[in-house]
């Protein structure tokens, strides 16, 4: 059993899984969306006293920052006490499209050249990191959802809505990785 | 104390992101590229359980812990914001190989520079409230 578990997931089991989540936060009255607890933040830190869009009761949502911190505690939990040392199974066409990009594949979750401490004395690396996050922030509160709350709970209540927001995250995806990546890296 | 479910759900949560690699980088550089069908399987098999779930959720009436009915809401009827905040989403998850989970799973997975990309994403809701207004909705 640990041992099945130290493995990385296979994707059935994995999606699987997060449909678990999905589910478990239905039985508890919720519903499962990662991406408004980033307007939750920004209302606890007084925005709503300046913007209408975080003049709301944040207490409501407590319970989902109190999910978000559980997440933190996993990953922590699944890296130091659930992980083999082996190398991620990448697929050796990425490995070779990354290379071009002068990013080295270095075996684990995340790229150590842009996460790390050390990558951020890096200022052009601080600065994709904080335009990424920005796009990701700013996208999903217009959309009204991230990958949680449109391709997983939207999607699975056959909501069209979700559907043309899942057609724009790829869109915009293939739109980086292949025209904007190239030309910043 | 009433918060402690969501905690542990959160914890079995940020588990599964990082067991199944969905926290990864490189997977996502991966997915975008169709180079493995590991992403897709995740996020089709979750799909598909999924809306079995819900039409099961539906049918049989099913209640929630304190006995009310689960309840679905509709998402608004609107294209152009689900299209542009979609595709301006996108944009971000490719660059920083993260959704907004996963951002902070990928903290406690040992990579500091996340933070970052959490505070890039807090100023990107924080500017979407601003200008939301003279944006086409």
């Amino acid at each position: 059993m640990i041992d099945f578990l130290k493995q990385p997931w296979p994707w059935y089991f994995s999606g699987t899984m997060i449909v678990f989540i999905m589910l478990i936060l239905l039985f508890f009255g919720k519903s499962f969306g990662f991406s408004s607890n980033l307007r939750t933040m920004c209302s606890m830190a007084g925005a709503g006293k300046k913007v209408k869009f975080f003049d709301f009761r944040w207490k409501d949502q407590i319970w989902n920052l109190m999910f978000l911190l559980g997440s933190i505690l996993g990953g922590f939990i699944a890296t130091n006490y659930l992980s083999n040392p082996e190398p991620l199974k990448l697929s050796a066409a990425t490995v070779a499209d990354l290379k071009n990009l002068d990013i080295d594949f270095d075996g684990g979750l995340n790229p150590g050249s842009l996460f790390s401490l050390e990558a951020m004395k890096d200022l052009k690396t601080l600065s994709i990191l904080l335009i990424g996050g920005l796009l990701v922030g700013f996208g999903s509160r217009y959309s009204g959802g991230c990958t949680s709350g449109h391709a997983i709970s939207g999607l699975s209540n056959l909501q069209l809505p979700s559907l043309i927001a899942v057609v724009g995250f790829f869109l915009g995806g293939l739109i980086m990785a292949f025209l904007i990546m190239p030309l910043i890296f | 104390m009433k918060f402690i479910k969501y905690i542990l759900t959160g914890t079995l949560f940020g588990i599964i992101m990082t067991k199944s690699e969905a926290v990864s980088w490189y997977r996502i550089q991966e997915m975008f590229r169709f180079q493995s069908f590991h992403m897709y399987g995740i996020i089709g098999t979750a799909i598909i359980l999924g809306m079995i779930s819900v039409y099961l959720i539906k049918k049989f009436k099913a209640k929630d812990i304190s006995g009310n009915p689960i309840v679905f809401q509709d998402k608004d009827r609107a294209f152009a914001k689900y299209l542009i905040g979609g595709t301006i989403f996108g944009l971000g998850w490719a660059l920083t190989g993260s959704c907004p989970g996963p951002m902070f799973v990928n903290l406690g997975n040992g990579y500091p520079a996340m933070a970052i990309v959490i505070i890039g994403a807090l100023l990107g809701t924080y500017l979407y409230g601003v200008i939301k207004n003279k944006l086409p909705h």
